[in-house]
């Protein structure tokens, strides 16, 4: 056996109609991401569950909280921007809104931690079960896949720099920018869901 | 092996743009290393899962027919149970508490390790790219990478046999407090936090797998592969990975509130304990709140067993009966039905647990409902071999042993699914022969069928047929014979889970009985072993294949060279003009895939 084989996606594309070209690491994205609302589907009904309880104890969302809703918005914008720029080949550009959202997302984690240490402080901690020890698992494991898009970022960013090819393909870049929509958007149903069950 | 392949001829017209990252094509050599170890090959995947699951199943066998030999005969003792397990076994006879460590050990290790990813693992990894007409799937990489977290996971799940405080107990579903609690029990100490992390790994492997298996399902078909031309097998894995990607992320979320309940001091299944002597300070916890995180997977989950099955049973039965399948669309419509309502179940595992009466009826109503689809499928297997030119392959036999046994497993799950008489069976060995006949042996069967059926397309060499045969008659004999007599038990009231039942004079009449049950476990765990003796024999000296296709089937994976490289196909991939199931048609035996309509074809 002397061959390795890279595949080419346009033996199986061939048939099938112009429209359908979705590459298909994208649409492993798109899978991948419905099985991450599932789990925040489950963490979630968990909390719907049990705040129908008699002890429920409900508690008020760190203020720190809504600065780090505009952080993550915020940087969907800029990827949004990022993306735009490396098709027009603005690589300037590129790695800037690249950095800055890398350091958006960076903030935004920060300002998470932030925040606990505040509920912390205000005496919610671990011991009992109320809608406090919900978010910080919660959000907790919100912030550990806003850190996964960092790392991705982070990638994707020392590739541009020190990447000795160039690249053309905006496959990776796309794929992060979904990823990185999806864990902002979860992050306002998180916010919503906070306010109204809580 | 040397078949070179050549991936650089392109059967598109058009290029596209934003693949063409992937055109490149590199020839280099091939090390050991990546050949065999991190190979990123589908079928090297596949083969890795399976000797895996080979593995797993061995010890999780072994297990059962160990305390199977303290259920026979309670009063005796075996040195043999103390030099398997030491001081757990002091005096040659098993301790209560390990036995419950075993119990979860077994059902752990089979459901998961062997019955979800050795037969997922297997199959999807080696069947779809090839019956579907791809090179590989759509992400080699993350495809070994699911490999390589199941590898982690059985790394972290074996060591936990050999920590002091044994394996974790409390059975496969892990139930809180006792699971929560380290002071409850042994099997709640670390080797808990090693079963929850190793369930963990094992997650994120089916996680990895599943994406891929539907991405490369929906996108990778070669030209004419509509969805509705493809093999049934496809479309089983297809829904597998479905039920898998939508419903472990769930039981992952249960894990990780378990996880912080244990260390980290919260409450969310724990209230109002009192355990060794002491009240502890939790408060607010609900135990079953943990128990609808877990049967949202656990439910699901019996479907991703018994899913594969069905597609390899299906696929097999048409090829080996010369018959069209019945009812195609019937079974994908069915497939389907399954796949949904296996999300709409899961409460009838606990009926008895604190759920509300009222609600468990309607659970009642969709739970009977899912033996509407199941018996649709039944019908099609029995009306696809009626009065067909049936080829008694080892692999045609393990199939219709796979309708047998689920035939009979599924008649119990209706009586089981009536809330009204499950509050008389729950935990009892009545359940245990429900789940293992219409869960246990038969996906096993199906497994097995599909071993036999493609390992000549694996290996390039045939398993020894007279094995195959003895194998199959006793290991079908044996599964009746072990867990039939298990449902009077049940009906008597015996309860699983229980090592020592001498303090119930009413259950002595079963005394006999268990000892014949063991008896017969031996038995079959040995001809299992005949059967791992015959796999790896026939790998190496098995008789060779002359042919591509041996079994005159229509699907593409037997167009490809008997031992394809990386790549599967040596020129372009083929083209597919036709559904897979055109047996006995026009006066032709078979007529595979790639031929195209003629002009005077009757339609089927
Ligand atoms: C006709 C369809 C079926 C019905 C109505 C049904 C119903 C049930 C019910 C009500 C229980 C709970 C019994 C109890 O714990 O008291 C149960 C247990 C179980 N069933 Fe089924 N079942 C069906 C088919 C299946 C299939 C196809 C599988 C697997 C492929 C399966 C696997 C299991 C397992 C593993 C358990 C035991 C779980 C445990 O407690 O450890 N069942 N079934
Ligand atoms: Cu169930």
């Amino acid at each position: 056996m002397i061959s390795d084989v890279k595949l080419n996606y346009s033996d199986a594309v061939a048939g099938e109609k112009k429209s359908k070209k979705i590459h298909p690491h994208k649409f492993t994205m798109w899978v991948a991401i419905g099985s991450m609302i599932m789990m925040f589907a489950g963490l979630t009904s968990a909390y719907v569950v049990k705040s129908g309880q008699a002890t429920w104890q409900e508690i008020r969302i760190p203020e720190l909280f809504w600065y780090s809703t505009i952080a993550i918005l915020l940087s969907s914008v800029t990827i949004r921007l990022s993306l735009r720029n490396f098709k027009a080949r603005e690589m300037q550009k590129y790695r800037l809104l690249i950095a800055v959202t890398f350091a958006l997302g960076v903030l935004f984690i920060v300002l998470q931690y932030l925040g606990f240490q505040q509920m912390w402080a205000s005496g919610i901690t671990l011991s009992g079960s109320g809608a406090g020890q919900f978010i910080y698992v919660i959000a907790g494991f919100h912030a550990l896949h806003v850190l996964g898009g960092i790392v991705a970022l982070l990638i994707i960013f020392i590739k541009a720099f020190i990447g000795k090819t160039k690249t053309y393909s905006s496959l990776p870049i796309e794929i992060a920018g979904t990823y990185w929509h999806f864990v902002d958007a979860l992050w306002i149903y998180l916010m919503i869901f906070f306010i109204l069950i809580g | 092996m040397s078949n070179e392949v050549n991936p650089n001829i392109h059967s598109t017209e058009t290029s596209h743009a934003d693949l063409h990252d992937e055109h490149h094509v590199h020839h280099h050599k091939e090390t050991f290393i990546t050949k065999y170890v991190f190979s990123q090959d589908h079928k090297m995947i596949a083969k890795q899962f399976l000797a895996t699951g080979i593995i797993w199943a061995i010890i999780g066998g072994l297990f059962s027919v160990l305390f199977r030999l303290q259920l026979g005969y309670p009063d005796e003792t075996f040195p043999i149970l103390e030099t398997f397990f030491g001081r757990n076994a002091e005096g040659g006879r098993i301790q209560p508490e390990f036995y419950y460590s075993l119990v979860t050990m077994h059902g752990t290790v089979l459901i998961f390790f062997v019955l979800t990813a050795g037969l997922s693992g297997t199959f999807a990894n080696f069947l779809i790219p090839l019956q579907i007409g791809a090179r590989d799937m759509a992400s080699p990489f993350l495809n070994m990478l699911s490999y390589w977290f199941f590898f982690a996971a059985s790394v972290v799940m074996l060591s936990s046999l050999f920590v002091q405080t044994g394996p974790a107990s409390g059975g496969w579903t892990v139930y809180p407090p006792l699971s929560a609690l380290g002071q409850a029990s042994e099997g709640s100490k670390i080797g808990m936090d090693l079963w929850l992390i190793s369930m963990a790994l094992f997650v994120v492997s089916s996680l990895l797998g599943g994406l891929n298996y539907i991405t490369t399902i929906l996108n990778m078909r070669t030209k004419g592969m509509s969805m509705t031309r493809m093999p049934l097998t496809i479309w089983a894995l297809f829904f597998t990975a479905v039920l898998g990607v939508l419903s472990f992320p769930v039981l992952l979320s249960g894990f990780i509130l378990l996880l912080f309940d244990r260390h980290l001091g919260t409450s969310f299944y724990l209230s109002d304990i009192y355990v060794n002597g002491q009240i502890l300070p939790n408060e607010g916890g609900s135990a079953i709140l943990y128990q609808h995180l877990f049967w949202f997977l656990g439910h699901p989950e019996v479907y991703i067993i018994a899913l594969p099955a069905m597609g390899l049973t299906s696929e097999i039965l048409s090829v080996n009966s010369r018959k069209p399948i019945f009812g195609y669309m019937a079974m994908i419509g069915s497939l389907f039905a399954i796949t949904i309502l296996a999300f709409l179940v899961w409460a009838h595992h606990m009926f008895v647990t604190g759920l509300n009466p009222f609600l468990g009826s309607v659970f009642v109503l969709l739970t009977l409902l899912i033996a509407v689809p199941s018996a649709i499928k039944v019908f099609n297997w029995l009306t696809t071999i009626w009065r067909g030119n049936i080829r008694f392959t080892p692999a045609t036999l393990f199939a219709i042993g796979f309708v047998s046994v689920f035939i009979s497993g599924g008649l119990t799950g209706i009586f089981l699914g009536n809330s009204t008489i499950d509050i008389h069976l729950h935990d009892t060995k009545f359940v245990v022969a429900h789940f293992h006949l219409v869960m246990g042996v038969s996906s096993m069967f199906g497994m097995l069928a599909g071993i036999y059926h493609w390992f000549p397309k694996m290996f390039g060499r045939y398993m020894n047929n007279t094995l195959g045969y003895i194998h199959f008659w006793v290991t079908i004999t044996g599964a009746y014979l072990i867990f039939w007599p298990m449902h009077y038990e049940g009906l008597a009231g015996v309860p699983r889970r229980y090592l020592d039942l001498s303090g119930w004079t009413s259950f002595n009449q079963f005394t006999e009985l268990n000892k014949f049950i063991t008896i017969v476990s031996i038995v079959v765990f040995a001809v299992q072993l005949m059967f791992v003796f015959n796999y790896f024999y026939s790998m190496f000296k098995g008789r060779k294949l002359t042919t591509t296709n041996p079994w005159g089937a229509n699907t593409l994976e037997w167009t490809t060279p008997i031992n394809p490289g990386h790549g599967n196909w040596t020129g372009e991939i083929p083209e597919v003009h036709r559904w897979p199931y055109d047996y006995s048609k026009d006066g032709r035996e078979f007529i595979p895939q790639t031929e195209k309509v003629g002009e005077d074809e009757s339609q089927h």
